[in-house]
This record gives C-alpha cells, sequence and structure tokens, in this order.
C-alpha cells in the first residue's frame, strides 16, 4: 500500500513534461487491448494452470482476479519506477523479489479477510508468483515503459484474466454445482437423488472441462474477431 | 420411388440460388442425397471409381449394428423379466421381452439421432457446408452402448458434446481426432457416473419388486467384486465357468443395450468384413491384444479378477463392440497397415488392463480406444518414417 502512496509524486513529475494526455488513444488501447485482441489467456496462452485450477467456483475465481490484479498493478509500478537502476543481469531475480513479496502482502491479506477462500484456493495464491502473466508484462512492459502506461498496461492484462477466468467459473459453477456464488438456482427437489430428473454434471468439476470451456471460448472469440485467425 | 423424386424436384427451385430457403441448401441436398445417389460427378483429375459413396458406407455400418440392436431389445426385456422372476426360461415371453426392450431402448435411439442431426444440420447450415455423414453410425452406437436406465436428457447432453466437442471443432466428418460415440460415452461416464455405471442402472426393475438374491451385477462388476463363481439376474449361480462364457457369448446378462452380445457383435462383424469397410487388422490385434493381457494377467495372478478366463475377459463388457464398431472406426484408427496393427494391438492391450488394474474405471475399452485415437496420429507418423528411412537405404545400397 505504501508504494502506491510513493508512485504519486513520480506520475505528477511525469505528468508535468510536455506528453500525452492521461487517457491518450495509445494508453486507452493498453487497457483494452488485452481484453479482446490479445488476452493473456485465449490469445497468448498464459496462467492457463491456474485458469483451470480455481475456476470451480465463481467466488474462487472472483478473489483470485483481484489478488492477481492487486499483484500486477503493484509489480509493474514497481519495476516501471526502478527500471532504470535495475542491472539488466540480475533484473529476473528483482522482479521475483517484487512478485514475491507483493504475493505474501496478498496472502496474508487473504488469510485475514476471506479465510475460508483463501483455504480454498491453497497453493495457488502462492503460486501467483509464477504465473507467467505477471512475470510476461514485467518483463515485456514494465521494464521499458513509464509509470502510468505500465499502470494501465497491468489492469488490462488483469482484467483480460479475469473475465475469462469469470466466465469459465460461471460455466463450471453453474452446471457442476447448480449455483452461481453460492447461490443455487436449482432446487433441490429436482435432483435424482431426491427423487427428482436432474444430476450435476461432475465431469465440470473436473479440471479437463475448464479446458474445454476455455477452448470454446477461445473458438466463440475467434470466430468474432477474424483478426485472430492466422494465416496458414 | 417417383413420388419421392418428384417432391425433390418440385421443392429444389426454391433451395437453389435465389430460392426462398436459399440458406438452408445443404439441409435440402443432404435430404436429396439421402435418397437417392446423386447426379453429380467429378470432371477433372484421376478418381478412384467406387460404388458406394461415404453414405452408402455408413449406412452399410448401420446395417451391421442392427444384430446387436435386436437383440439388445430382447435382452433388455430378458433381464427385466428375469430380475422379477417372470418367463425365467430364454425361450419363455420372446414377444413380451422384446416389445417391453424396444420400449426403452427406442426412445434413447430416437433422442441420439434427432439431438445429432439437429445439431449437425443446424452446423451446417451456420457453416454453409454440406451435411456430413458420419453421424448416421455414431447415431447408432451411442444408443447401443448407454445403460438401458439412463434419464434421456442425459442421451441428448452427451450426443451434443459429441459432435460439438468430438467432432464439430476439428471441422467436421474425416477430422475427428476421437470417436465421437465414445466421447458420448465418456462424457457420461465422468459427469453423471451414478447413472452410468454401479448395479442399478443395467436392468429395469421399476415396475416391480427383484427377486430374492437379485444384485443387479454385471458380470464384470462380479469380477471386480472378485466372487469366484457368477450368478445371473435371477440370482442362480451358473454351474461352471464354461457356462458363464457360453451366457457372456450369447449374450443374456445384464450390461449397456448392444454390447453384451459377442454372437450379434461377431454377425456385425462378418458383415463389416465381408463388404471390406471394417479393418481386419485392428479387429483382429486388438482380439490378440486383449488376449495377450488377459493371459499375462493370469499369469501374474495376484486377485480373483486377474484369474478370469480369458475368453470370458474378452466376452465381458464392451471389449467385443469396441473392437468391432468402435476401434475400427476409419476416423479415429492408424490408416497405415502396420499402424494398425499397433494400434489395434494396443487398444486391446490397454484395454484390459486398465479394466484390471482399476475397479473404478469398468469400462476400460472404453479409455484403451479413446487413448490409442489420441496416439494413432503418432504411430502413423513413425509407422510412415520408418518406411523411408528403409527406402532411402535401399535406394542407397543400390546406387
Amino acid at each position: 500500500m505504501s508504494t502506491e502512496v510513493k508512485a504519486a509524486p513520480e506520475t505528477a513529475v511525469a505528468a508535468k513534461e510536455p506528453s500525452e494526455p492521461l487517457f491518450s488513444k495509445k494508453n486507452k488501447l493498453l487497457l483494452t487491448d488485452p481484453l479482446n485482441d490479445s488476452n493473456p489467456i485465449t490469445v497468448q496462452v498464459l496462467g492457463i494452470c491456474s485458469a483451470l485450477a480455481i475456476t470451480v467456483q465463481v467466488k474462487q475465481a472472483v478473489v483470485m482476479s483481484i489478488s492477481v490484479l492487486a499483484v500486477m498493478i503493484g509489480g509493474n509500478l514497481i519495476i516501471s519506477l526502478i527500471r532504470n537502476i535495475i542491472p539488466s543481469r540480475i533484473r529476473i531475480i528483482v522482479q521475483l523479489v517484487v512478485v514475491a513479496s507483493l504475493v505474501i502482502l496478498v496472502d496474508q491479506v487473504l488469510k485475514a479477510y476471506v479465510y475460508d477462500v483463501s483455504k480454498a484456493l491453497s497453493v495457488f495464491v502462492g503460486l501467483i508468483i509464477t504465473n507467467c502473466i505477471i512475470m510476461g508484462r514485467l518483463e515485456a512492459f514494465a521494464l521499458a515503459n513509464k509509470p502510468w502506461p505500465s499502470i494501465l498496461d497491468a489492469i488490462g492484462n488483469a482484467m483480460g484474466y479475469a473475465w475469462i477466468l469469470i466466465a469459465v467459473a460461471v460455466v463450471r459453477e453453474a452446471f457442476g454445482s447448480g449455483s452461481i456464488m453460492g447461490w443455487n438456482f436449482i432446487p433441490d427437489a429436482w435432483l435424482i437423488t431426491n427423487g427428482g430428473f436432474y444430476a450435476h454434471n461432475n465431469m465440470m468439476i473436473l479440471p479437463p472441462m475448464a479446458l474445454i470451456v476455455v477452448g470454446i471460448i477461445i473458438w466463440i472469440q475467434r470466430a468474432k474477431n477474424t483478426a485472430l485467425i492466422e494465416e496458414h | 420411388m417417383k413420388i419421392i423424386k418428384n417432391l425433390f424436384d418440385s421443392l429444389r427451385p426454391s433451395f437453389e440460388e435465389g430460392g426462398k430457403f436459399e440458406r438452408y441448401y445443404t439441409a435440402f441436398e443432404a435430404m436429396e442425397t439421402f435418397a437417392f445417389v446423386p447426379d453429380h460427378v467429378t470432371h477433372n483429375g484421376t478418381h478412384i471409381k467406387d460404388a458406394i459413396d461415404l453414405k452408402r458406407t455408413m449406412f452399410l455400418v448401420v446395417i451391421a449394428t442392427i444384430p446387436a440392436l435386436l437383440f439388445g431389445m430382447w435382452n433388455t426385456g430378458h433381464q427385466h423379466f428375469l430380475a422379477l422372476g417372470q418367463f425365467a426360461d430364454l425361450g419363455d415371453g420372446m414377444m413380451e421381452k422384446f416389445i417391453f426392450g424396444a420400449i426403452k431402448v427406442l426412445p434413447i435411439v430416437v433422442v441420439s439421432y434427432a439431438v445429432g442431426l439437429g445439431v449437425e444440420f443446424g452446423m451446417a447450415v451456420y457453416k454453409r457446408h454440406s451435411v456430413e455423414e458420419g453421424f448416421l453410425v455414431s447415431g447408432m452406437l451411442i444408443p447401443l452402448i448407454m445403460p438401458v436406465e439412463v434419464p434421456l436428457w442425459m442421451v441428448a447432453v452427451a450426443t451434443i458434446f459429441a459432435v460439438v466437442i468430438g467432432k464439430e471443432v476439428f471441422g467436421g466428418t474425416g477430422m475427428n481426432i476421437l470417436n465421437p460415440a465414445l466421447t458420448a460415452r465418456a462424457f457420461l461416464f465422468f459427469a453423471y457416473p451414478t447413472k452410468m455405471s454401479g448395479n442399478s442402472v443395467w436392468v429395469n426393475t421399476t415396475e416391480g419388486t427383484p427377486v430374492d438374491g437379485y444384485t443387479g451385477e454385471t458380470l464384470l462388476a462380479q469380477s471386480i467384486n472378485s466372487s469366484s463363481s457368477y450368478i445371473d439376474q435371477a440370482g442362480t449361480a451358473y454351474s461352471s465357468v464354461n457356462d458363464t462364457i457360453y451366457a457372456a457369448f450369447m449374450g443374456w446378462i445384464p450390461g449397456s443395450i448392444g454390447e453384451t452380445s459377442t454372437f450379434a457383435i461377431l454377425i456385425g462383424a462378418a458383415i463389416l468384413l465381408i463388404t471390406g469397410i471394417g479393418s481386419w487388422r485392428i479387429m483382429l490385434s486388438f482380439l490378440l491384444g486383449g488376449l495377450a493381457m488377459s493371459l499375462l494377467f493370469n499369469l501374474w495372478d495376484v486377485n480373483e479378477f486377474m484369474r478370469v478366463d480369458p475368453i470370458l475377459q474378452i466376452c465381458m463388457g464392451g471389449f467385443m463392440f469396441g473392437m468391432v464398431f468402435m476401434a475400427t472406426d476409419p476416423v479415429s484408427a492408424a490408416q497405415t497397415n502396420m499402424g494398425k496393427w499397433i494400434y489395434g494391438f494396443l487398444a486391446g492391450f490397454l484395454g484390459i488392463m486398465i479394466r484390471v488394474f482399476n475397479p473404478a474405471y469398468p469400462e476400460g475399452v472404453m479409455m484403451g480406444i479413446l487413448f490409442m485415437n489420441v496416439m494413432a496420429p503418432l504411430i502413423d507418423h513413425y509407422v510412415i518414417e520408418a518406411n523411408i528411412k528403409r527406402r532411402t537405404k535401399r535406394a542407397a545400397l543400390a546406387a
């Protein structure tokens, strides 16, 4: 949290220079591009592991998305601020230290405020450190750009990650457990175990189905967005 | 015949370019070529001239499944009445058994075809390509590998999954990696295990009280539960192993609708082999693979299931059905002759292996075939590579 307070004067300095407006076309693109055209999950195919593991319930996916958003903003900002003083030979270690500290912070906050979700996410909060999206953005963007665009880039990519995660989780929770955010919309009397006709789809609970759901999202996305179709 | 022809001729203008239903031309064309051999021919290039096209090929496979289907209908009734202690003798109540079975089985067939063809037609109209014939066979195979008590909506969901995820995402008929019918079954097996395995799904007993000693177990389940002697649905023990094998071969045992009778399946196999549609290499190597694994287990001899007679092992469960109708699927199987031997052998081998090693997956044959479906392109690749290497060597020697 303190890092963001420190960050303010830096951006202010950057803004004083005769430069582009805060939300120039280029900066807006940083926000919107990762939502569709260069989505971290469906186009760059990064961060798949967590997308498969924690999308059984929407609540977990939302918490995970917020955690990744926080870590990405913090990480991109800090790396962008110190980008000129990082010796390039040890930059990966520096990035890891920054991300790891942020992840520990996030982990502690989750444990303090949403203990049950933290328990369900288990090791995957810690594994945010190894999430390719975060390291990828640090390496590819924050190291070479000013703080403000870096923050926008972090928000854009985290949002691109989040909407896929939540979309997959909605499908999986709706069909796998008959609920959304823990709210049951399938009456208990419908279930076969209670003499009804309906049964929850167990396969939705299994990770392979997450892969198939992500695949379907990619399919639909490519059908709508012809720019993504590779030429052969 | 003339009437149908006239009907198509009168309908054609409204489906052709500029017509009212131009968008649905593919659907019209599919129906027309289904009824009549199309009159358009290829114009250029060299082609192999053959009397049957894809539609007739598919139709012959459907005909080959009919013995298994008819037997399955009778057997559904037989198991039902046996469990209730009526018509205990095989010959008794033929018609009652058959009609009872038909009432249970036909809805599954209808749902499978209606949903599957609906999805196929929808996809064809949406993607503007002609309707593909692949589903004619899948639509028949899906009901045959379902337990009789499966709810119809599950069949519908599985069929949609199989057609869309198993086939259309890869580009439709001829492009699929996995066998669509097995995809449907695997989906149901993992999605709704309570309705796809266990003791309560194979025999319909909702309309009466089962006799004493009734368990609803299949022979496979009895093997897994390490019973040294097998009992039938009326609770009577088979007198000897040979008796059990005979029952399993003829097929009056509980199981999925079309897979119980090895005999009926072999009639289908004969049709496929005589017409040259099914690959004898795959069938033979599949059989050898299964027998080899069963014999190995006999030698290993750790638990009751490993001691099962190899002949009984291959007559139980879906082994024969998988061998004749699933593994031979020309799209998802290996294409090279050598590859077919390897593919078939390993599919049978793995099928029995999974079945015996993991009691949670009694239908190991399904897993074995799906696994080898995935491996088939790899096998083909190495067979072709080896051939190229051998011939380059020969050419180098000759030069």
